[in-house]
């Protein structure tokens, strides 16, 4: 447990010297909203109904981008060959890697979202169920983007395969997940989506620290 | 223990395979000339016009078989991948990588006959509602994934090793991604098939069931073809692969 404790104090201190890490999808989110609110028409009718999913989508977009990186860094420096030498399981570490992404890029997200739903027009009680909605969904995509950038970390760069093989994935996660705003949106209660947001993510802590460990110990090979 | 029959680990050896894949395709290819000219003349012409649809109903001929095998592939490719992950059998990481290309045409037939029949029976060529569309065309990105995933790495172990994880995983969200499209409301009809008591004429059904076996045997042939060509590729330093050639 404690290396554990350790890789996510790591992580995290990486992150505070690199403070790029955590901004930029931040600054990139809020550009993806404000463009598509410039694309419509001033107050447009759509827009309100469109917010949930294009909230979602960037929220998304905007966690790929730096998620990106995850494992590459660590390949490159050997730190990937010292967690493999290490006594304990790999799944374990990679993990807490993991768990340490999404605080420093999923958390910071999550909590800029109510803002640009603001802008977007969403009423109160709908911005509660929103991050609700990201609060379980967006450590999901973090680890299924985990798992899929540990299947090409040995590639010198991704470009769109990243995206290519994570989207699909996460398609479950989207429909509950904008789907329990849009639930919200037309006064209707969006328990459910939401308990299926909470079972997707059960399932994804448990299965993709796995998958990610062997994924990662094929490129090694 | 021996947990692997010897003529099933003898089956895995590259030359082997090479020659029973072979072996095997002059069959494939009678079986799937006889079951697909039957299946397609007795439902094309000879089984009676729906008395909702009209004629309008006879593309379930090519459309139930394919769709029905690009499931099918996406989970023999993760069987197969669990096989490569876990004994590093090559055989089984060639498979992986032959039989993405082929799920994804046949994804592909599956969507295109589907929207062909929509537009006239539903009035819309796609909908966002439907769970069977949308797990479908999720199934087919899961496909260009693999695709993309096996040229994106250069290693040709590493890279099939990587397809087979991820077919593994993309076998298991095709599954959530049904169901969960399934919570919306649903407007394709129940499945049409079930064991004991399908709701069919059987003037259709030996037809339809002759199409399933003829794509799925059609299917084997493409694949089997590809398995040749890629072990041969694979294997072309090894002196087997130079007298198979020459």
């Amino acid at each position: 447990m404690s290396a554990v404790g350790a890789v996510i104090a790591r992580e995290l201190k990486l992150a505070l010297r690199r403070r790029s890490e955590w901004a930029q999808p931040l600054v990139f989110y809020a550009v993806v909203a404000t463009l598509f609110a410039l694309g419509a028409a001033p107050s447009a009718p759509w827009l309100k109904v469109a917010a949930p999913s294009i909230l979602w989508v960037g929220a998304l977009l905007a966690a790929l981008l730096s998620l990106d990186r995850v494992f590459r860094g660590d390949r490159e420096d050997g730190t990937l060959e010292q967690m493999f030498l290490s006594s304990q399981a790999v799944s374990l570490l990679v993990g807490g890697k993991l768990f340490a992404q999404w605080l420093v890029i999923g958390l910071p997200l999550t909590l800029l979202a109510p803002l640009l739903a603001l802008g977007l027009g969403m009423e109160a009680q709908v911005i509660g169920v929103l991050l609700l909605s990201l609060l379980l969904g967006l450590p999901t995509l973090v680890l299924t983007a985990g798992f899929c950038s540990a299947l090409i970390v040995g590639l010198p760069r991704s470009g769109v395969l990243l995206p290519v093989l994570v989207l699909p994935l996460v398609a479950p996660s989207v429909i509950f997940g904008a789907g329990a705003v849009r639930a919200a949106q037309s006064g209707l209660p969006a328990d459910a989506p939401l308990y299926f947001l909470g079972a997707i993510l059960v399932l994804c802590a448990c299965g993709v620290p796995l998958a990610a460990a062997v994924a990662l110990k094929n490129a090694l090979d | 223990m021996k947990l692997i029959p010897h003529w099933l680990h003898r089956l895995s050896s590259p030359p082997v395979a090479y020659g029973v894949a072979g072996a095997c395709q002059p069959w494939l290819g009678l079986a799937s000339v006889v079951l697909l000219g039957y299946g397609f003349l007795g439902g094309l012409i000879l089984a009676p016009a729906d008395y909702q649809q009209g004629d309008g109903y006879r593309i379930i001929f090519v459309h139930v078989p394919a769709a029905a095998l690009s499931i099918l592939l996406i989970w023999a490719m993760a069987f197969a991948g669990v096989i490569a992950l876990v004994w590093r059998i090559k055989l089984a990481e060639v498979f992986v990588i032959c039989a993405a290309p082929v799920g994804a045409s046949l994804t592909t037939l599956t969507l295109v006959t589907g929207m062909l029949w929509g537009k006239p029976m539903w009035g819309a060529y796609w909908s966002w509602h439907d769970a069977r569309l949308v797990s479908e065309l999720v199934l087919l990105f899961m496909y260009w994934g693999v695709i993309a995933l096996n040229q994106a790495i250069a290693d040709p172990r590493a890279a099939a090793r990587a397809c087979s994880l991820l077919a593994i995983v993309g076998a298991i969200n095709a599954v959530i991604v049904k169901y969960s499209v399934a919570w919306w409301n649903t407007l394709h009809q129940g499945p049409t098939l079930k064991l004991g008591g399908s709701s069919i004429d059987s003037a259709m059904l030996w037809p339809l069931l002759a199409a399933m076996a003829g794509l799925a045997c059609f299917s084997g042939l493409v694949i089997a073809q590809r398995l040749r060509n890629e072990l041969l590729w694979r294997e072309r330093g090894n002196p087997w692969a130079r007298d198979a050639i020459a």
